[in-house]
């Protein structure tokens, strides 16, 4: 402020005005990149992560299952995070349908947040892909998974999570999955 | 006066932090200073959407086995980035987000303290 | 038809802006009176702009859907009184109304100017200008609100239910005449520091401006909050969010600039400061247009994202700041001699003092606001600022930021003694030990709040005192001053004592604390205009077996379709009892969040007060004059 007094005219502008400019030119270039900056998150996919613990009852039997029990024996896992009330579930049905003609591989649901009835119907319909299914009632398990809503997919190898899909499979994620269980 | 109120500052930014770890309602205090990453803008706590929902149950559940409350926000930034946490902690990527400003006040006291006639002639 | 005739306006409203440019430039050399010319066309414009306005709104009113706004943001089952307010809950119509306010605002100046040098005020229009120019370029490249659509469709899209609200609808009109009246400020600052009239005479000019931009800011921010705290359904009022920060910013300058104006006004010093405050003030605002049109923040708020947008706003601010810094450099003559220090007491110190602090309350908000983009654009790392960085930098700053508010008032100019030293003494140790035993009652005794506490009491017994003492001496500061206490006071007590219960209820179900308990007797269906609403009846019974019946709604509009939470509100002057219930998927359970917020109305009311602080000293003015 009153500091710019002390300078002379001269000095004002042959100092403090490169500055200034300088300043807002680099201000005006960041929101200029920003613009074409996405602004919507999705989480840094951790790879190598071990794949989390737990506890829950499985959907078809009602028997408690420990995840150890359900990721071990196979080489590739995909676990899906789907429930019947979830819309763009039903889009990638065809891939989960697709998916399971795969042998090397085993698909994992977790039924979240869903009434048993309306899951078993919305199975029925389009049919199962499943080998196991899960149920998560409360949506905790999908928390420790580090999902944020359905559909959300892992693919798993030997207990490390290598890939992770958020919303529908298509058919680009898809190959992608089928490429890297090869 | 100025000294008095530089010593205050100084004595509630050390209290500061400390002060704050004995909040009774220590759900609701994490989940407050977490993002709700479905919603925009939203925190946990305030919002009702699915995730958030399943969110605070799990911080509940984190409590119960006897996480503290910076192990809950670890335990979250693994899973979620820096993005969930609210406070953004003191680290190479917030310095100069926790320091400019602070540096900004030291360099306008700086200014009128300059101006200032300290003599009472 | 009527959307014809509001483009057409626009047209020639940008017409008139070319001739006036033009009459003012050669006008410029003239020495007799100004052209009648400028401010007949001054005047045509505003109201080719109103007209246009109007033209929109009449599109909204009879559903013309071959308007692609209308169509965007209309619907035939809307109530009348939001297809009005639909006129400006867009992007397209909101920007006709920030060029509306433009608009009137030169225009006003121009009739209340009369007595200020010619050279100054064709300056001024010129400097109007160009943002007038600007924004209806704007306005019909980018944003036009009256683009066809064919073929005309049959029905409309619908306007965001959670926009349908009556405070919703009246908040972007008045915040706006803040908001974008800052503009005036702007080019007159510049048209001052050019035609070197940055004098007391300028200052006492252009205060009734910054004084009438601050009011309608201070209210429109409330009407903000009050929108917030019931239509958003969390119970919260300020929650730090970058589009609430991109008005207070500009809120901030203002409050800054209206102290730091008094001193020019008294002692013609601090011109710089001045200028460099007036176009902080109005670049702000932009920067925020910026920041909300373009689509960079993340935030509950932000209207369409549009990169092409963004692009315009962004260069357009920019060169806006360009051009201030040339007039700063290389017009603003600095005089030497009015390099005075301050004495430590006196009003002038006191004055730099809160600007001082306000500067890094505005530091704060702007560095929080901006920093995540900054992170993001230059490391692709993404983090949240939100409250709690907010509250740690900015409260421990409120405790002397208010001892000052009360202090500073009491110094005169130039050089002074503290008179009285032994009540401003006596009351802070009653304040103390007031909020000592607050604390203690309340079971926080931490240190920070005691401290808190006892400062905002004691800048409300000494504003209190001096209503009584002073009488109409400073009142209008003093009726500002007070009301922030009362409004600090209002935020410490509520964030304190509010209580909260949130459960799941089936219909039937009773929820028991031993504090109260919560009964959910059943819920009806009610069919409106265009949602249809699910009201649910809960019964609260209290410790004293009052009963007290709440009726939150869940409404499912029909267009576009979706489902909202009405919060039912019962006000009273101590307390808000606050209820809102949502659906949990998938279950027969509602969620219930039932609070108890006291002195909510006590917030409210305590940043009109403030606001009316401003009123008086306008209005005193007048009466003086």
């Amino acid at each position: 402020m009153d500091y710019l007094v002390y300078l002379k005219k001269d000095m004002r502008v042959k100092i403090l005005l490169p500055i200034f400019v300088i300043f807002f030119l680099v201000i005006f270039l960041i929101f200029y990149k920003g613009l074409n900056h996405t602004n919507i998150y999705t989480p840094k996919i951790i790879s190598n992560e071990n794949i989390p613990l737990f506890k829950t009852i499985e959907f078809q039997s009602d028997n408690e299952i420990t995840s150890k029990e359900v990721f071990s024996g196979n080489d590739y896992y995909l676990l899906n995070i789907w429930a019947s009330w979830c819309i763009p579930c039903r889009d990638e049905h065809n891939f989960l349908m697709k998916l399971k003609k795969n042998e090397k591989i085993e698909i994992i649901g977790l039924n979240y947040k869903d009434k048993e009835k309306n899951a078993k119907k919305f199975l029925n319909e389009l049919g199962d892909p499943y080998k196991k299914i899960l149920s998560d009632s409360d949506g905790t398990i999908s928390i420790e998974w580090g999902a944020y809503g359905v559909p959300e997919s892992f693919l798993i190898h030997k207990n490390k999570v290598i890939k992770k899909i958020i919303g529908p499979l298509n058919d680009s994620s898809f190959k992608e999955i089928e490429r890297l269980v090869k | 006066m100025k000294i008095i109120n530089l010593l205050i500052i100084i004595i509630i930014l050390f209290n500061f932090n400390l002060s704050n770890a004995k909040d009774i309602n220590s759900s609701s205090k994490i989940t407050k200073n977490l993002r709700c990453l479905v919603c925009q803008g939203q925190s946990v706590h305030d919002s009702d959407s699915e995730f958030a929902i399943s969110l605070k149950l799990v911080v509940e559940k984190k409590i119960d086995e006897g996480m503290s409350e910076k192990e809950i926000y670890e335990f979250l930034q693994i899973k979620y980035g820096d993005w969930i946490l609210y406070d953004p902690e003191l680290n190479q990527k917030t310095f100069i987000l926790w320091f400019l400003p602070l540096l900004l006040f030291l360099i306008g006291g700086a200014i009128i303290f300059k101006n200032l006639k300290i003599k009472k002639n | 038809m009527a959307s014809l005739i509001g483009s057409y306006s626009l047209f020639f409203g940008l017409g008139c802006s070319l001739l006036v440019v033009f009459f003012s430039l050669k006008d410029l050399k003239n020495l007799n009176n100004l052209d009648n010319k400028i401010l007949s066309l001054t005047f045509l414009q505003f109201l080719l702009v109103v007209l246009s306005f109007f033209g929109l709104i009449i599109s909204f009113v009879n559903s013309d859907f071959s308007n692609l706004t209308v169509f965007n943001h209309s619907h035939t089952t809307k109530p009348l009184f939001y297809k009005i307010s639909g006129t400006w809950g867009n992007h397209e119509g909101s920007l006709l109304l920030w060029l509306l306010v433009l608009t009137l605002f030169i225009f006003l100046f121009l009739i209340r100017s009369k007595k200020e040098p010619k050279k100054y005020r064709i300056l001024t229009i010129l400097f109007q200008q160009i943002i007038i120019i600007g924004f209806f370029i704007f306005l019909i490249k980018t944003s036009n609100p009256f683009d066809y659509i064919y073929p005309v469709p049959k029905e409309g899209l619908g306007l965001n239910p959670i926009l349908q609200d009556p405070a919703l609808a009246f908040h972007p009109p008045i915040l706006y005449l803040g908001y974008v009246g800052t503009s005036i400020i702007f080019s007159s600052v510049l048209a001052a520091s050019v035609s070197n009239y940055i004098t007391k005479e300028w200052a006492k000019h252009i205060k009734q401006w910054v004084i009438i931009s601050w009011i309608f800011l201070s209210l429109g921010i409330l009407l903000g909050s009050i929108w917030a705290y019931y239509e958003l359904g969390w119970g919260g009022f300020w929650f730090w969010d970058p589009v609430e920060n991109i008005s207070l910013m500009p809120w901030l300058a203002l409050t800054t600039l209206l102290h730091c104006i008094l001193v020019l006004e008294k002692k013609s010093i601090l011109t710089s400061w001045v200028i460099i405050l007036s176009i902080a003030t109005f670049t702000l605002s932009m920067s925020g247009t910026f920041l909300v049109r373009s689509g960079i923040l993340n935030s509950v708020h932000t209207f369409a994202n549009d990169p092409e947008r963004g692009l315009f706003i962004l260069i357009f601010l920019f060169t806006l700041i360009f051009l201030s810094l040339f007039v700063f450099f290389f017009f603003h003559k600095t005089d030497k001699k009015n390099t005075t220090s301050f004495f430590l007491l006196s009003k002038e110190t006191s004055i730099l003092v809160n600007n001082w602090f306000m500067m890094y309350f505005l530091a704060v908000v702007l560095i929080g606001t901006i920093y995540p983009i900054f992170l993001d654009v230059i490391s692709s790392q993404k983090i949240s600022v939100g409250p709690p960085f907010y509250h740690k930098l900015i409260i421990p700053f409120l405790i002397p930021f208010l001892l000052m508010m009360a202090i500073g008032p009491k110094l005169n100019w130039i050089k002074s003694e503290l008179q009285n030293k032994f009540y401003l003494a006596s009351f802070f140790v009653i304040s103390l030990f007031l909020s000592f035993m607050i604390i203690r009652m309340l079971e926080i005794s931490i240190l920070i709040n005691t401290v808190l506490f006892a400062s905002a009491f004691y800048l409300f017994f000494i504003t209190l005192r001096d209503f009584f003492i002073k009488g109409f001496k400073n009142l209008a500061q003093n009726i500002a001053h007070f009301g922030f206490s009362l409004l600090i006071l209002s935020i410490l007590f509520n964030n304190f004592l509010s209580t909260e219960i949130i459960t799941n209820l089936k219909v039937g179900e009773t929820y028991q604390s031993n504090k109260l308990t919560i009964n959910f007797e059943k819920i009806e269906k009610k069919k409106m205009q265009n949602f249809e609403a699910i009201i649910g009846k809960f019964n609260i019974k209290n410790e004293s077996d009052y009963i007290e019946i709440l009726k939150p709604e869940l409404r499912i509009y029909n267009q576009p379709n979706i489902v909202t939470s009405e919060a039912d509100i019962k006000t009273n002057l101590f307390s808000d009892k606050f209820m809102t219930m949502n659906l949990v998927q998938n279950q027969e359970y509602f969620n219930i969040r039932y609070q108890k917020k006291p002195f909510m109305i006590w917030i409210w009311f305590s940043v009109l007060i403030i606001s009316f602080g401003g009123l008086f000293s306008l209005l005193k003015k007048r009466y003086e004059s």
